[in-house]
């Protein structure tokens, strides 16, 4: 009787965490890994030396700008590809809904629809991205990654890059 | 000796409290679970569906583990989070699913009717009342990352309670 009742516990105490994680996770907070390097340097850089190349990059994700959809130039999003919904992303926004932006690979300038942004990652040359498949929904966002939390000499919030060439009118 | 006994009765109550507020946010926990990944209800407003929903004031449950699972098909009646505007979603028929070659006739264009080929990962939804409804004639095909939930029951008005028709 003993250890069936310190199962039962144990059950409940494990299903309640696991509640609990689930919804913390859907709703607020969340840590993922970065795979691949198209937002190198800023996730996963690749280093020439062999050293810092053991793991991937563990991101923290925050899910409370879901509530407005109001994001701002620079940031980091992650979201459901386009091309397969079974498949996330991590990249920058480089232009919100409405605005003019000038594409500097084909000298373009093209507005971006209503309820859509243009994402790019930071390392160009690797990149799927708007490039390819053009502006994505802002519905389609899952979260905005605001810190580097893996490995820990790279800890800390993510920055926006000094953008280059590449201006949205 | 009064401390002690104050003492005493404010831990009685401080553990009442907490295991209440543990109560109450477990609660909170499955309520988000089942919205999230079960059922949810949804309120529908807009004549774009008549004759199949009413304009004002229906309410539907719609199910979450078809679209996460893949197996949403063509003529199913999704809610689908607009791509104008994300803070909106919208219900619509499924007509065409990815691979699709879509025909479709929009009234306000004249009388031609359309072709349009659905690229890989998106789906065509229409409103079953093509005369007054903004769907992907108008914004194009949207991606299936966008589908929100498939309506499988409807629970008001009552004497409409059953599965929303063909």
């Amino acid at each position: 009787m003993g250890s069936s009742s310190f199962l039962w516990n144990f059950t409940k105490k494990f299903v309640t965490f696991g509640l609990i994680t689930v919804t913390v996770s859907d709703r607020y907070v969340t840590v993922v890994p970065v795979r691949g390097g198209s937002m190198s340097p800023t996730l996963n850089p690749k280093t020439s030396s062999s050293a810092g190349n053991f793991s991937d990059d563990y991101v923290l994700v925050e899910k409370i700008c879901l509530d407005k959809y109001k994001f701002s130039h620079g940031d980091v999003v992650v979201f459901s590809s386009p091309l397969n919904h079974k498949e996330r992303h991590i990249k920058r926004i480089v232009a919100l809904p409405g605005e003019w932006f000038g594409s500097r690979q084909n000298y373009d300038v093209l507005k971006v629809p209503e309820g859509h942004c243009w994402i790019e990652g930071d390392n160009a040359a690797a990149s799927m991205d708007s490039k390819s498949f053009g502006p994505i929904p802002l519905g389609l966002i899952r979260g905005r990654v605001t810190h580097v939390v893996w490995p820990p000499h790279r800890m800390g919030a993510i920055q926006s890059p000094p953008r280059e060439g590449l201006s949205s009118l | 000796m009064k401390v002690v006994s104050y003492i005493a009765q404010w831990r009685g109550i401080v553990k009442e409290a907490m295991n209440r507020t543990a109560i109450a946010v477990k609660f909170l926990c499955c309520l988000h679970i089942t919205d999230n990944y079960f059922c949810s209800p949804v309120h529908i407003y807009g004549p774009s569906m008549l004759p199949t929903l009413n304009m004002v004031g229906d309410i539907v449950l719609a199910e979450h583990l078809s679209q996460r699972l893949g197996k949403v098909r063509h003529g199913d009646l999704v809610v689908v989070r607009s791509p104008s505007d994300p803070k909106k979603s919208i219900t619509k028929r499924i007509m065409g699913m990815e691979g699709d070659t879509v025909t479709y006739f929009d009234p306000m264009l004249g009388d031609a009717t359309r072709v349009a080929v659905v690229p890989k990962g998106h789906v065509w939804i229409q409103g079953d009342n093509i005369f007054a409804s903004l769907d992907s004639r108008h914004f194009g095909p949207v991606p299936y990352g966008l589908i929100q939930g498939k309506v499988f029951f409807r629970v008001w008005p009552l004497d409409c309670i059953g599965v929303p028709g063909q």
